[in-house]
């Protein structure tokens, strides 16, 4: 299995592996048969036609949604049975970042950063305060702490909540469309962010995308999704150098500004 | 259609609509059950009991009076016909604490509190703020839920009661000061006629409607379909549920405790 074959060629070992992941939505077969392994302290970045089921994998990796069949194994953890309480340590394993960004709007940026903290940990007050500077300046929003998630521009909210799940030091970040609705100018930016994140914490990343190919520079692996299947899967020399029609479809959609990229059957 | 379609069709409504209910009724069983397991958020439940019940307060002492006051003129004008005016504080009483006081203030604060409930948990749905909850291991309906139906059974009682006792002051202003009952019988009325058997329902009532209101409001907003118009749907549907289902037990409660 190509699993094997990466590690044994001295590959870092996976963080998850997914394995013949099936979800349905009513009559809808959104995951079908989906395997993918998310190498650790590496960026994947999952990329595909617009509801090819990104969103919905992500979400099976964070644990939101339960899979019809199939395992998900989260540094060795089958987590697909787990209870909600061994879910829970689990979870306190990554961070994730949505893709609307999903801070809480009645609270200020420094309240939403130091939520987890607030929540989950005993730190003291000052303690708090000091993590949640930090992780404010490591993301370029030091001094706006004050500021409501209204009163901030899009990608300051992306920086926001990428602070808040970076506050508790996760060792897994998740990342649905980080830089969607961005420029190109704060698009660069905010994959600048990532990858230093990633050195900086030592992160596994799993990062869903739509900025192809600009994404491709930060990533180490890319897997390419079609109908809720994994197509083609490696390191990006690898996906890149691949004599693939669909894919070949899917990056010359994407240049042309095809933002649905509907037309990839078959 | 062919008869075995139909009958297809039909049972999967079936089946959809007991999924959903049972939906909807361990939606009741956790929030209320999650108000006793920690962690305890006291800041959360001042928070709710704030915004449900202190600043509905003016909105139902307002309608507490003009409620009191109709009651005064409508009831002064029957009983003045019998010749029985001096029972105008006792049937002004009991109407209130019996009935209008829990069902009027229900109401009002399901429109007020319930709608805006709704809407702000459709919302927190619709923008992944409810799986942001999840995803930091912290449970949604813990959290966001149970301080709401903790806030409204704390509430829901004493603003009824403040509805009741400004709703038979108004009736007294109307009944005695303007439409000249005497003055004496309205509260010796009240006093030798009403027991706390009427008073226990009344408040009977309104701890039901309270936690009817925060139920049907929250798991309307929290089942929101995450976008603009399921939030819409959701607030709207979350506020005549509401009131269909006050009403209904208005009438059970008072067959069962009559
Ligand atoms: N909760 C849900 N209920 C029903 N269908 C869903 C749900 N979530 C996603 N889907 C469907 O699954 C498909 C994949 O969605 P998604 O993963 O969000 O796509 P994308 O790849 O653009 O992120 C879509 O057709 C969507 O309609
Ligand atoms: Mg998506």
């Amino acid at each position: 299995m190509a699993t094997n074959a990466s590690t044994s060629n001295g590959m870092p070992p996976n963080e998850i592996e997914v394995r013949d992941l099936c979800r349905r939505f009513g009559r809808q077969e959104v995951l079908r048969h989906l395997d993918l392994e998310i190498a650790q302290a590496q960026i994947t970045t999952i990329v595909g036609p617009s509801g090819c089921g990104k969103t919905v994998l992500l979400k099976h990796l964070n644990l939101l949604l339960r899979p019809d069949s199939g395992t998900i194994t989260i540094e060795g953890v089958e987590v697909t049975r787990l209870g909600n309480r061994a879910l829970d340590a689990v979870r306190e394993k990554f961070g994730m970042l949505f893709q609307a960004g999903a801070l809480f709007d009645s609270m200020s940026v420094f309240d939403n950063v130091a939520f987890p903290l607030v929540e989950k940990t005993n730190l003291k007050s000052d303690e708090i305060t000091a993590r949640v500077n930090e992780t404010l300046a490591a993301v370029g929003l030091d001094g706006m702490g004050d500021k409501y998630p209204s009163e901030m521009s899009g990608g300051m909210q992306k920086r926001a909540a990428l602070a808040r799940a970076l506050v508790r030091r996760p060792r897994i970040l998740m990342l649905d469309e980080p830089t969607t609705g961005l420029d190109p100018t704060r698009t660069g930016a905010i994959h600048e962010l990532i990858r230093s994140t990633q050195k900086n914490f030592d992160l596994t990343v799993v990062m869903v995308s739509h900025d192809v190919p600009a994404v491709f520079q930060i990533s180490d692996r890319v897997a390419f999704l079609n109908h809720g299947e994994t197509h083609l899967h490696g390191t990006v020399e690898e996906v890149m150098a691949a004599e693939d029609a669909v894919f070949k479809r899917f990056l010359a959609g994407r240049a042309a500004g095809d933002d649905d990229g509907a037309s990839l059957a078959g | 259609m062919s008869i075995a379609g139909l009958i297809e069709r039909i049972g999967a409504l079936v089946i959809d609509g007991i999924t959903d209910l049972g939906d909807f009724v361990l939606f009741l069983i956790y929030s209320l059950l999650y108000i006793f397991l920690p962690p305890y958020k006291p800041r959360l439940w001042i928070r709710q009991i704030r915004i449900i019940g202190a600043e509905s307060i003016l909105l139902i002492g307002l309608i507490g009076a003009f409620t009191g006051m109709v009651l005064g003129l409508q009831g002064y004008n029957t009983l003045h016909r019998f010749g029985a005016a001096g029972a105008l504080g006792t049937l002004v009483a009991l109407a209130l604490v019996r009935e209008l006081g829990p069902v009027l203030a229900a109401l009002m604060v399901a429109a007020r509190a319930g709608s805006a409930m709704a809407a702000e948990l459709g919302s927190m749905q619709a923008t992944e703020q409810v799986d942001a909850l999840t995803v930091m291991a912290i449970n949604p309906v813990q959290y966001l839920v149970s301080p709401r139906m903790l806030a409204g059974i704390v509430s829901f009682p004493l603003l009824t009661t403040i509805f009741d006792v400004i709703g038979i002051y108004g009736g007294f202003v109307v009944g005695v000061g303007l439409m000249g009952a005497s003055k004496g019988p309205y509260f010796s009325g009240i006093a030798s006629n009403m027991d706390s058997h009427d008073i226990a329902i009344g408040l009977w009532k309104s701890l039901v409607f309270g936690v009817i209101v925060m139920w049907v409001c929250c798991y309307k907003g929290y089942n929101a379909e995450r976008m603009a118009t399921g939030v819409s749907r959701a607030t709207t549907e979350a506020v005549v549920l509401s009131s269909v289902l006050i009403l209904a037990f208005d009438y059970i409660i008072g067959a069962i405790l009559i």
